[in-house]
């Protein structure tokens, strides 16, 4: 018998699910049940369907996803920790026809680049930001973010966070809605199907909307880091329903 | 004929920007150099070249615009002050090691610290040696007058589009502050994007194209011998650098015992020291680098058989002097005058100092 | 010719603009200048100096410490400047408000009442053009013609209507000056 070619395994009939054309063969360097994968895929996805890849320029950030480049197959800038916004804001004025998304963590996005993102909505830019949520630091190897809950075990709150030691939970998604540039901020999740579905729903939605000069689409994911929680990715997604979506609750928080 | 017009240094710089079809200005307001983007305001560029003009929230973000921009191929910029300008070293960083092309400009006040809004040129190790982290160089223009200001803006440009590599113009606050005469240049129209895809459209983020793969603008490598190539790769560039873009002006040079060697404002004032020199029969020159990186060491090396000794004059503690001295390389006496903390030497404790230190 | 001058007195005074209209008067006639400002928190109120040179000849240093000329318009300026003039330079002041008048015995002294001609005239705001016409008529380095040029290029289109009442005001100071001490 001659040797099988994949093809032959894989008929087009029996396909369930494609790999979207826009992700590239890179085998990911994501842990197994980080959330990151997913929502690549749902970029690559949206890119795709809106047949918006020539027009398309992601920004990725410091933090697990910074190869996040290796993985769709646009043209892509590498930010400083923290920065994407601002790249994205140069990148949007110089090219107005263009679609400019970042792809931030909480780290990136919440703590160091603080003031890049409060002003890139502030301003109003035409942009898309997709803001992972894990309420951790991944790739230094799970130390406190900004958005870690109150008791949360990470390698700088050995003791889970205290208050008085270390302040609260941020939820900057809530602050940046508050902001007269953002005109969508929602908060979505990618632990079932359906939630895929919706989150899916919510990143086109943003990619749609930098066309109407509206001003920021911001789609937080709450994702799981279960490499940087140190459990099971089945146990991470039970602590992420039991735990995190009582401080962030998933939905819209403005859509105009 | 062009116009001669009366402006300000950092004016200069502004309107030049515009005439010369930058795309796109970030910014954050610092003195002694705030006249840049508010000269831009004004003139709304926007209206008439389409030039891009953003107050950034901080001179991070500004200089992280400038990578945003850099890296979609445009001509783009920004202007700060040293305390701003420490600032920007991450993004300045970046930038080197993402080979990007932009244009800095640095209008020196005294430091450390939030130190003084008065002129200073205690930034050129933190302009010429690096400054950021990492092995890297950007291209330094020093301009001694308003009309280099506007020069070397158009120049700045030219150098980072032609080595793909950041370049500053290193300013002070007199040569920002002062007016003086000066032809600005005809307006250049801003690169159209099929221009763009011409001059760097081998890297730009224009989009990518079905028959070409993506691009992706970082300066991550996380594999050690691969960042050593690139680390080779950039070092290459800086002696291409080295060997091509020296730029300097001697200036009674030809006669002299004694060569101060100072750039920008002090280049000026020592001007005027060798004038009172050259009355009391005390036969000075000037080497006035015009590129501090690359460094004009062949000349000042090719002076040491003719001259007993150099002074290096600078608002500094002494940074530049090492240079000289390393181009000396022990031939003849090299000694240093300078003022720190915004005090501006004036011609004749120049001429002083250098009687004093060389028992004239 | 090189002449290198310092115009010293309080922020809102007209200082700055003073040095402009005569810088752009030496491009007029087609000779080289440069005017250093000092800046910062010096503005309205405080002390505001501006050097200015005007040459047939490339100008050195935009910074002096010694000058041809200083117009001096404020008691500290007096103390911080009467020492810098050259011997047998030229010192013009507007005696209102200063106590220690100059005493040097070296160099040309003028007076020219600008502040009380101003207010005489009943708008302070020439009182710095009435200042330049006492100094232009000490030294004539720059004629009217090329003043009237200056001043066109100096203000904006919208005051050129005002050119004719300032240089009426130079004629003033011109007309009124006052020798102290000629050498």
């Amino acid at each position: 018998m001659s040797r099988m070619e994949l093809t032959d395994i894989i008929k087009e009939e029996n396909l369930v699910l494609k790999k979207s054309a826009l992700l590239t063969d890179n085998v990911m360097h994501y842990c197994p049940g980080c959330t990151h994968g997913v929502v690549h895929k749902l970029i690559a996805e949206v890119i795709e369907e809106l047949g918006i890849q020539e027009q398309t320029i992601g920004i990725s950030p410091v933090g697990c996803s910074v190869f996040a480049y290796n993985y769709i197959d646009i043209d892509w800038a590498e930010a400083a920790h923290g920065r994407a916004p601002a790249l994205a804001t140069a990148i949007r004025r110089l090219h107005p026809e263009k679609y400019v998304f970042t792809y931030q963590g909480d780290g990136d996005l919440a703590s160091i680049g603080c003031a890049e993102i409060m002003h890139a909505c502030n301003r109003g830019e035409n942009i898309v930001v997709i803001f992972i949520n894990n309420a951790i630091y991944g790739m230094t190897g799970g130390q406190m973010a900004p958005t870690t809950l109150l008791g949360q075990v990470t390698a700088t709150t050995p003791y889970g966070r205290d208050a008085k030691l270390n302040g609260f939970p941020m939820k900057i998604t809530e602050l940046l809605a508050q902001l007269d540039g953002t005109c969508y901020v929602t908060r979505q999740t990618a632990d079932t199907p359906a939630a895929v579905r919706k989150t899916k729903n919510a990143i086109k939605k943003a990619f749609q909307n930098t066309r109407l000069d509206k001003g920021v689409s911001f789609v937080e994911v709450v994702g799981t880091c279960n490499s940087g929680w140190k459990m099971t990715p089945v146990d991470a997604n039970k602590w992420m329903h039991e735990h995190m979506f009582e401080k962030y609750p998933l939905g819209d928080i403005k859509d105009i | 004929m062009a116009e001669v017009k009366l402006m300000k240094g950092n004016e200069v710089i502004a309107e030049t920007a515009i005439r010369c079809g930058c795309d796109g200005y970030f910014g954050y307001p610092i003195t002694p150099q705030s006249e840049v983007m508010e000269t831009l305001m004004l003139r709304k560029p926007w209206e008439e070249t389409g030039m891009v003009v953003v107050q950034a929230e901080s001179e991070v973000a500004a200089i992280n615009m400038v990578y945003g921009g850099a890296s979609c191929g445009k001509k783009v910029m920004t202007s700060s002050s040293s305390p701003g300008i420490s600032l920007k070293q991450e993004g300045i960083t970046y930038l080197a090691g993402a080979e990007l092309p932009c244009l800095v400009v640095d209008v020196m006040r005294g430091g450390p610290g939030l130190g003084t809004i008065q002129p200073s040129q205690s930034d050129y190790f933190q302009a010429t040696k690096g400054g950021g982290h990492g092995d890297y160089h950007l291209i330094v223009l020093a301009p001694a007058s308003v009309q280099e200001m506007s020069d070397f803006v158009a120049l700045g440009f030219e150098l980072a589009f032609k080595y793909r590599n950041p370049a500053m113009v290193l300013a002070d606050g007199v040569i920002g502050q002062m007016m003086e005469k000066v032809v600005l240049p005809d307006y250049t129209p801003r690169w159209t994007e099929e221009e763009i895809e011409k001059i760097s459209g081998s890297w730009a983020l224009t989009g990518k194209k079905k028959n070409r793969e993506h691009h992706v603008i970082t300066s991550l490598e996380l594999e050690a011998h691969r960042q050593e190539v690139f680390n080779e790769k950039l070092q290459r560039k800086y002696r291409e650098i080295e060997a091509n873009e020296v730029r300097y002006e001697a200036i009674n040079c030809e006669d002299a015992d004694y060569i101060f060697v100072a750039y920008g404002s002090c280049a000026r004032i020592c001007q005027k020291s060798i004038q009172l020199a050259r009355q009391e029969g005390i036969k000075v020159g000037l080497l006035r680098p015009i590129t501090l990186y690359p460094f004009p060491t062949q000349p000042i090396s090719d002076l040491c058989s003719k001259v007993k000794g150099f002074m290096s004059v600078e608002m500094s503690a002494g940074q530049m002097v090492e240079d000289v001295r390393l181009a000396v390389n022990g031939r003849v006496k090299v000694d240093f005058y300078g003022r720190m903390g915004g005090v501006v030497p004036t011609p004749e404790e120049i001429v002083d100092a250098l009687k004093n230190k060389f028992s004239i | 010719m090189t002449e290198e001058i310092i115009i010293a007195g309080f922020g809102g005074q007209g200082v700055l603009s003073m040095g402009k209209i005569l810088a752009y008067s030496g491009i007029m006639q087609d000779q080289e200048v440069s005017w250093m400002p000092s800046y910062g928190p010096e503005m309205r109120g405080g002390t505001a100096n501006v050097t200015v040179i005007i040459s047939d000849e490339r100008i050195s240093s935009p910074v002096l410490n010694a000058f041809d000329s200083a117009i001096v318009l404020n008691q500290q300026s007096m103390d911080k400047f009467e020492p810098l003039v050259k011997p047998g330079g030229t010192l013009i002041y507007d005696p209102n408000g200063i106590t220690h008048h100059p005493t040097r015995k070296d160099i040309n002294i003028y007076q020219i009442e600008g502040t009380r001609l101003a207010a005489e005239g009943g708008n302070p705001k020439i009182f710095n053009m009435i200042i330049l016409g006492g100094f232009l008529k000490v030294k004539p380095i720059i004629n009217l013609d090329n003043l009237e040029k200056g001043l066109k290029k100096s203000l904006p289109v919208r005051h050129h209507n005002l050119i004719p009442m300032n240089i009426e005001a130079v004629q003033t100071g011109m007309d009124q000056l006052i020798t102290v001490q000629k050498l």
